[in-house]
C-alpha cells in the first residue's frame, strides 16, 4: 500500500547513526585524531567549544569536537548535556580577572599602561596569506619552531604573576562609577534558577558568556554599526590563566583547584547625565568567556553596556533589549529549534490544510461573516 | 581520563534538577494554566526535539511506570523511537509500551491519544511555544503582565480580524485555550480536534517547554475552553468530503471517528489514515476478532 507512512523508525535511526560514523572514519589510511592534537593544533576551535559549552574541561571539549566532527554547535551541546547529569559538588567564591596569569593584555585607551602592554599570541597581525609550506609539515618542522621560540632573546625575562587593571587607575581618578562589591552579591545562576525578566546583570553576563560566538558577534556588531550608540573604548583586553580556588572541605580556606584559560574585556563608554547633579562618570561594559575568544568578549562587553542603557531608558534598538539579546544568543537553543523544523509536522499541516480549504470555501460561497 | 563507560544516574538528570522540576510541576498544578518558569537542563537531544517533555518524563518516572512515547500519534516516528530508546537506556527497569491503555506515563508530540485517558495516567506534552499571547505580543515581560490581568483582548481582536479577512478563524493548531476561567494556554501544537478533550478529563496533562523554560498543567477535571467569539462557534478539523458530505474513513481500520492524516496519491487524490497508530491497530484487531467469532 503506497499510502502507508514510513515504518521502521528504529532501523532508520540506527542506519543514519552508522552512516555518520562511517563519514568520520571512511579513510582507513588515516590515523584517528588524538585529543592532544585537537587541544594544541585546533586550540581556536577548542576555545570556542569550551566557551559555548559552559563546562571547562579541555579533555571533554576535545572529545566533543572529535565526536561532532568539528561542528561547533554540536560539540558545545555534548558539554552542556554532560553537565546536566553531573551533581553540583561545590561553588567557588567570586574571582577577579586581576588574579589572572596573563599571556596577553592590551589597552586601546592608553599608549602605556602600568605593567605594560603585552601583545602575546594573537592572530591580529598575521597576514592572511597562505603558507603553502604547511601542506607538507613534519615533526622536524615542529621541533624547529620550538627551538627558535625558546632561543628568542629575552625569553628568560621575569614577568610578574599578575598585572594591575587599567580600570583601577581610572577609578582612582574618580572617572568611573564605584565598583559593586561582587563578593557580597550572590551571582544569578542561570543553570539553576528560572529566568524571569527583567534579569539581574549577572544573569545576562552568564548567558552571554555561554552564547554562540556568531550570535554574540552579530548582536554586538549591530550596535557598533549604528543600531545603538555605545562607542566603546577597550580599556583592557586580557587573555590568560585564572587560578580557580574552592573552599577546602575541612578548613573552608580557599585552595587552588586548577586554572582556566579566559578572555576578559572591559570597555569604557561615554558618560550619562546624572539627575542628582553628581559629576559625570564614564560608563562600563564587561565581557568574559572561557578560552581565547576575543571578538566574543568585545561584543559581550558592548552588549552589557547597551542592555544597561535599555534597562534605564527603555530599549530603542535590538541590542538594548535584554530579552531580545539574551533569548537569542544561545547556540544550543537556536540550533535545536531551527533544526526541529525538519521533524514531522503532518498533524499541524493537516490542520493548516483544513483551515485554508475552509477559508477558500467560505470565500467562494460568499458566506456571511 | 577514565575510558570506561561513565555511569549515568537513573533518569539522567541530577537529583537537584529533578527536585526543582517536581516542585515546578506542583506549582503548575496548583495554578492551572500558569506558565511556571524553571531553569531547564540541556538534554542529550536537541532543543526543539522534546527536551521539555523529556525533563518532565524523567523527573516523574519510577521503576513501576510503563512509558509510551508518541510523535504525530505514532510510536514508530523517528523522534518517538529515539526518546523511548533514551528513556529505556537511562531508566533501568522501566517498561515501555506501544499500547495507550497499558501506559502510566505518555509523552506526546502534537496529539492526544484517541482513547480517553484514565485518572491513573499522565499525559506529557512537548511544547515549542508555551505562550498563546506570542501571536500578538513578542515581549515576554509584557505577556506576563497580560496573563496576570487576564487580558486576552488582543487575541480576541485577532479572531475578529480573521473573520473579517477570511470569514474563518485561521488558527489551525496550538489553539488558545482558557483554563479554569483564567489563564489562556498554548495547548502545544495539537490539532483543534484534540482541544475539547482537555476539558474535564480524568487525567493530568503536563506541558513542558524546555527551550522556553516553562512548565504548565491542566489538572484532572478542570475546565478547558477554546477562546472564541460568542457568536462564532469553535470548529474542529473537517474530515467530510466537500461534495458528498460523507466523513472520510481510515484506509486501514475503517474508523470514521478518529483524527486522520492525509496521504497524497500519484493520481492527485488523497487517502486517509488514523494518526493514532495504536488506536488504528486496536480497531483492526477488534475487527479481526469479530470476524473470527463469525
Amino acid at each position: 500500500m503506497s499510502y502507508v507512512a514510513a515504518k521502521g523508525g528504529r532501523k532508520a535511526i540506527q542506519a543514519a547513526n552508522e552512516a555518520m560514523e562511517y563519514l568520520r572514519t571512511r579513510n582507513t589510511d588515516q590515523s584517528a585524531l588524538l585529543l592532544e592534537t585537537i587541544k594544541t593544533q585546533l586550540h581556536g576551535l577548542l576555545s570556542r567549544v569550551l566557551s559555548e559549552g559552559g563546562l571547562y574541561s579541555e579533555e571533554l571539549a576535545a572529545l566533543a569536537i572529535k565526536q561532532a566532527a568539528g561542528d561547533t554547535l554540536e560539540a558545545a551541546y555534548y558539554l552542556r548535556a554532560h553537565r546536566s547529569a553531573c551533581p553540583r559538588l561545590g561553588e567557588t567564591p567570586v574571582h577577579c580577572g586581576s588574579e589572572m596569569r596573563v599571556i596577553r593584555r592590551v589597552s586601546a585607551a592608553f599608549k602605556d599602561i602600568p605593567g605594560g602592554q603585552i601583545l602575546g599570541p594573537t592572530p591580529d597581525y598575521l597576514q592572511r596569506l597562505f603558507r603553502f609550506e604547511l601542506l607538507k609539515e613534519d615533526q622536524q618542522a615542529f621541533s624547529e619552531v620550538t627551538q627558535r621560540w625558546f632561543a628568542t632573546p629575552g625569553m628568560d625575562t621575569e614577568i610578574p604573576d599578575t598585572f594591575p587593571k587599567v580600570l583601577d587607575a581610572l577609578r582612582a581618578e574618580g572617572l568611573l562609577p564605584p565598583a559593586e562589591d561582587a563578593a557580597e552579591k550572590r551571582p544569578f545562576d542561570i543553570t539553576r534558577e528560572p529566568l524571569v525578566f527583567p534579569l539581574p546583570r549577572s544573569a545576562g553576563l552568564s548567558i552571554m558568556a555561554r552564547g554562540e560566538t556568531g550570535s554574540v558577534l552579530a548582536m554586538g556588531y549591530s550596535n557598533m554599526r549604528g543600531y545603538g550608540d555605545v562607542h566603546p573604548t577597550v580599556a583592557e583586553l586580557r587573555v590568560g590563566y585564572l587560578p580557580i580556588t574552592v573552599p577546602h572541605s575541612v578548613t573552608g580556606e580557599p585552595v587552588e583547584a586548577g586554572e582556566i584559560l579566559m578572555t576578559e574585556c572591559e570597555v569604557v563608554a561615554m558618560f550619562e547625565a546624572d539627575e542628582e547633579g553628581a559629576p559625570p562618570v564614564f560608563t562600563l561594559g564587561y565581557g568574559a568567556c572561557f578560552g581565547r575568544n576575543e571578538a566574543k568578549a568585545v561584543c559581550m562587553a558592548v552588549l552589557d553596556r547597551s542592555m544597561d542603557i535599555g534597562r534605564k531608558q527603555g530599549p530603542s534598538n535590538p541590542s538594548e533589549d535584554e530579552e531580545f539579546v539574551l533569548l537569542h544568543v544561545d547556540g544550543i537553543e537556536s540550533m535545536g529549534f531551527a533544526t526541529h523544523y525538519k521533524m514531522p509536522h503532518y498533524i499541524t499541516f493537516e490542520s493548516d490544510l483544513d483551515r485554508i480549504r475552509q477559508a477558500r470555501n467560505a470565500a467562494g460561497k460568499g458566506e456571511d461573516a | 581520563m577514565n575510558t570506561a563507560k561513565r555511569k549515568i544516574p537513573f533518569g539522567f538528570i541530577d537529583d537537584q534538577a529533578k527536585r526543582e522540576i517536581r516542585r515546578s510541576i506542583l506549582k503548575a498544578i496548583a495554578i492551572p494554566g500558569y506558565q511556571t518558569p524553571y531553569s531547564s537542563r540541556e538534554m542529550p537531544m536537541a532543543r526543539g526535539f522534546g527536551t521539555g517533555g523529556l525533563q518532565l518524563t524523567l523527573s516523574l518516572v519510577g521503576r513501576q511506570d510503563v512509558v509510551k512515547v508518541i510523535d504525530q500519534g505514532s510510536d514508530d516516528s523517528v523522534n518517538a523511537v529515539n526518546i523511548r530508546q533514551f528513556v529505556q537506556d537511562v531508566c533501568e527497569g522501566v517498561q515501555t509500551t506501544l499500547r495507550t491503555q497499558e501506559a502510566s506515563l505518555i509523552q506526546t508530540r502534537h496529539r492526544i491519544p484517541e482513547v480517553p485517558l484514565r485518572e491513573d495516567q499522565v499525559l506529557v506534552f512537548q511544547v515549542p511555544y508555551p505562550d498563546s499571547l506570542v501571536i500578538v505580543e513578542s515581549n515576554e515581560a509584557t505577556r506576563k503582565c497580560m496573563h496576570g490581568e487576564g487580558d486576552y483582548s488582543r487575541l480576541l481582536v485577532k479572531l475578529y480580524e480573521d473573520m473579517v479577512h477570511f470569514k474563518k478563524i485561521t488558527l489551525s493548531h496550538r489553539y488558545p485555550t482558557q483554563i479554569h476561567t483564567h489563564y489562556v494556554i498554548d495547548p502545544s501544537p495539537i490539532p483543534r480536534y484534540d482541544v475539547p478533550r482537555l476539558h474535564q478529563a480524568p487525567n493530568l496533562f503536563l506541558f513542558g517547554a524546555g527551550r522556553e523554560k516553562k512548565i504548565y498543567a491542566v489538572p484532572p477535571y478542570t475546565e478547558a475552553r477554546p477562546l472564541v467569539l460568542d457568536d462564532i462557534p469553535f470548529e474542529v478539523e473537517d474530515f467530510t468530503h466537500p461534495e458528498t458530505g460523507d466523513r472520510y474513513c481510515c484506509e486501514v481500520c475503517g474508523s470514521d471517528r478518529s483524527f486522520l492524516e492525509e496521504f497524497k496519491q500519484a493520481d492527485g487524490g488523497s487517502v486517509w489514515q488514523c494518526s493514532d497508530t495504536d488506536f488504528c491497530a486496536s480497531m483492526l484487531e477488534a475487527a479481526e476478532a469479530a470476524e473470527g467469532v463469525i
